[in-house]
């Protein structure tokens, strides 16, 4: 057994690492979690590699691994990408938060940013994220406008702060509409497992919800939503040619001027560690066209998207209660960075057990 | 249709790839031979079955190509380690990546296109039963498959001639040998049944489960299989109840946490694990029987004396 491991472990550690060579070239580096495929989080991260290539062209190299699994495997997939020469890592999923800093210890000049963490336990290494949740709050909406058993079901996959944020964020959003909106959540422990996330979306509809949202990285609820004849919202990424008749919108994660901006700092000499936390504002969170939605539902989604990109509005304004009835924030405040980053309840609601 | 039924029809859909993926896999190592490239070859029948299907509009070609695509593959196994004599965990292990790289090359040019959805069967007056019409009566031709190729194998393997002489060459391929049956031909059979039989798992997943072709979209459900084939100790029933009672948790996993009941979500989702590997070493506590059915030349090479 310990042999066949060892074997795995060497073959794991061979897994396709595409690059191309050159000197002198600033090498940047990618760790996915899913494969680009997925026409979803990792397909949106990989568009911002292909706008660093198409932005600096023959400055840099870039060279990508898919398909690492959060854990140990992903400290040795950042190592060997760092000893390859790669000038700057970007490591896109909370799950990488530990291994990135543990090897970024070991490599001091080499640029480490990791997507969606908050530990930034060495000066080379930055996190970023973004706002998803405005996304979601806008998706709310539509969903109690559009949902006739007023219950959407939610294919949720870990419960860490950002997910938990994004399913509070929808439920603002619905309750701003209609009070009495119910969501059920279905937790599938996974980023990408079609067959599972399909599954799902079948207990879900099943139990009576009309309107399927996720936190996960396929397109297989969507998908499922369409074939039960029920609509759903794309995420990450605009899913609409998956589901022409069924997604409303989707929020969509643009990384790629962020991408490009943190790889000319590289370039320029001007890169320092740094926290990002953008939103809809400076566009890192955009949504696809509103589509199979009547004029009126159209024109308020725009109104909300408007008024969240402008700052006008903020998703998590109170009055907000949590589970328990208690208010946590009062009329007319805003919950800050702080609490929203470190998210581990559900407001008033939700119907669900949050998962510790 | 009432929740239950729903309920149902899910299990079956989430049990049935693991049952033909493991259903195969336990001929190929009942005839001595460990092929842990399952999930490769899956992952092949995957996308080609959706490619076939896709470009033909035909469910049915799917299923062939599916089939074929998983054969293949067993194929280049078989003539590495039955006939290049190369090890056959490392050969397993490297048919597995390969598959996984080779279908996402092929599947490039189909992700994100629509699928063509395997119709299920349907039989005039039964199906139309209420509630045991739809679960029993209404499902696609791989899920009836699935249970005749399970059914099949548990006969084959115990009641006929060609079946003992499988066993035979996994329990000791020297006697085989000696008796005048030709192993290495036995073992191709057997590793290219195993292969159409992933094959047939794979095309399932893309043309049933979720008709559409996602990088990966195996998702591990290989090695699930793989190991329900030693947990049920090499027995074809076993085997079925082990799938279906994997599929049953899983889903009543997600059925729970969707009405709302506050069992936390990382042990429900270890729970198929858990219970299923529970289950059947509980019902395996026959040692005796246990070590009969353990094919004791299971991943040993063999090279017939000139």
């Amino acid at each position: 057994m310990r042999k066949l491991l060892a074997v795995l472990a060497g073959l794991a550690m061979s897994l396709a690492v595409a690059t191309v060579s050159g000197a002198d070239k600033l090498k940047v580096g990618f760790i996915y979690v899913g494969p680009i495929g997925d026409h979803g989080w990792t397909y949106q991260h990989h568009q911002g590699l292909l706008a660093v290539e198409e932005a600096f062209g023959d400055k840099v190299e870039t060279v990508y691994v898919e398909n690492v699994a959060e854990g140990p495997d992903a400290e040795r997939a950042i190592t060997r990408l760092a000893r390859d020469g790669a000038g700057i890592i970007f490591t896109t999923s909370f799950g990488y938060m530990d291994p990135t800093n543990k090897v970024a210890k070991n490599f001091p000049d080499v640029k480490f940013e990791h997507a969606t963490g908050y530990k930034r336990d060495h000066p080379n290494v930055t996190t970023y994220s973004a706002r998803f949740y405005e996304g979601r709050y806008v998706i709310g909406q539509i969903a109690a406008r559009m949902s006739k058993s007023g219950v959407a079901g939610y294919i949720a996959s870990f419960p860490i702060p950002e997910v938990v944020r994004g399913i509070n964020s929808f439920l603002l959003g619905a309750q701003s509409i209609n009070p009495d909106f119910k969501l059920k959540i279905v937790w599938v422990s996974t980023w990408f497992d079609p067959g599972k996330e399909a599954d799902a979306a079948k207990v879900l509809i099943g139990q009576g919800a009309d309107i399927i949202t996720q936190h996960t990285d396929s397109t297989a609820p969507l998908q499922i939503a369409a074939e039960q004849g029920v609509v759903g919202f794309g995420q990450a990424s605009d899913m609409i040619k998956f589901a022409p008749n069924t997604q409303l919108t989707a929020i969509i994660d643009d990384w790629a001027p962020y991408y490009v901006a943190r790889v000319k700092a590289v370039l320029d000499g001007t890169w320092e560690s740094m926290d990002t936390w953008d939103g809809m504002g400076p566009g890192m969170v955009a949504m696809a066209p509103y589509t199979n939605l009547p004029d009126d539902v159209v024109a308020m989604a725009k109104e909300t998207e408007a008024k969240i990109t402008s700052g006008e509005f903020h998703a998590f304004t109170g009055p907000i209660h949590n589970q328990e009835g208690e208010m946590v924030i009062g009329e007319g405040e805003v919950l800050d960075d702080g609490v929203l980053l470190g998210m581990n309840w559900y407001v008033k609601g939700v119907d669900d057990k949050l998962p510790q | 249709m009432t929740a239950l039924e729903a309920v149902l029809l899910t299990i079956i859909t989430a049990s049935t790839p693991l049952l033909l993926a493991a259903v195969g896999e336990l001929v190929v190592e009942r005839s001595g031979v460990l092929n842990l490239g399952v999930e490769g070859m899956m992952v092949m029948g995957a996308v080609c079955g959706f490619a076939g299907a896709y470009t033909t509009g035909s469910a049915a070609v799917g299923i062939v190509a599916g089939l074929g695509a998983g054969v293949a593959m067993s194929l280049v196994f078989g003539f590495l380690t039955q006939t290049l004599v190369t090890n056959q965990v490392a050969t397993g292990l490297a048919l597995t990546l390969f598959g996984l790289g080779l279908s996402g090359l092929i599947g490039e040019a189909f992700t994100g296109l629509p699928g063509v959805k395997l119709g299920a069967v349907h039989i005039p007056g039964l199906s139309d039963l209420p509630f045991v019409g739809p679960v029993l009566f209404g499902q696609d031709v791989l899920v009836y498959a699935s249970i005749a190729i399970t059914v099949l194998v548990a006969w084959v393997l115990a009641r006929t001639r060609i079946g003992l002489v499988i066993r035979a060459t996994g329990g000791n391929h020297h006697s085989a040998h000696a008796l005048g049956y030709n192993v290495i031909a036995v073992r191709y059979a057997c590793i290219a049944f195993g292969g159409a039989c992933s094959g047939l798992a794979g095309a399932y997943l893309a043309l049933a489960y979720t008709p559409q072709w996602i990088e990966n979209m195996t998702a591990g459900r290989g090695w699930i299989a793989l190991a329900l084939v030693v947990f049920a100790t090499w027995a074809p029933l076993r085997v079925a109840i082990g799938a279906y009672l994997f599929g049953t948790v899983w889903i009543m996993g997600l059925y729970v946490q969707g009405i709302g009941i506050g069992i936390p979500a990382q042990l429900l989702a270890s729970l198929p694990y858990l219970v299923t590997i529970a289950a059947l070493v509980l019902i395996s506590g026959n040692r005796i029987l246990t070590k009969t059915n353990t094919p004791a030349c299971i991943g040993q090479p063999f090279v017939p004396d000139r």
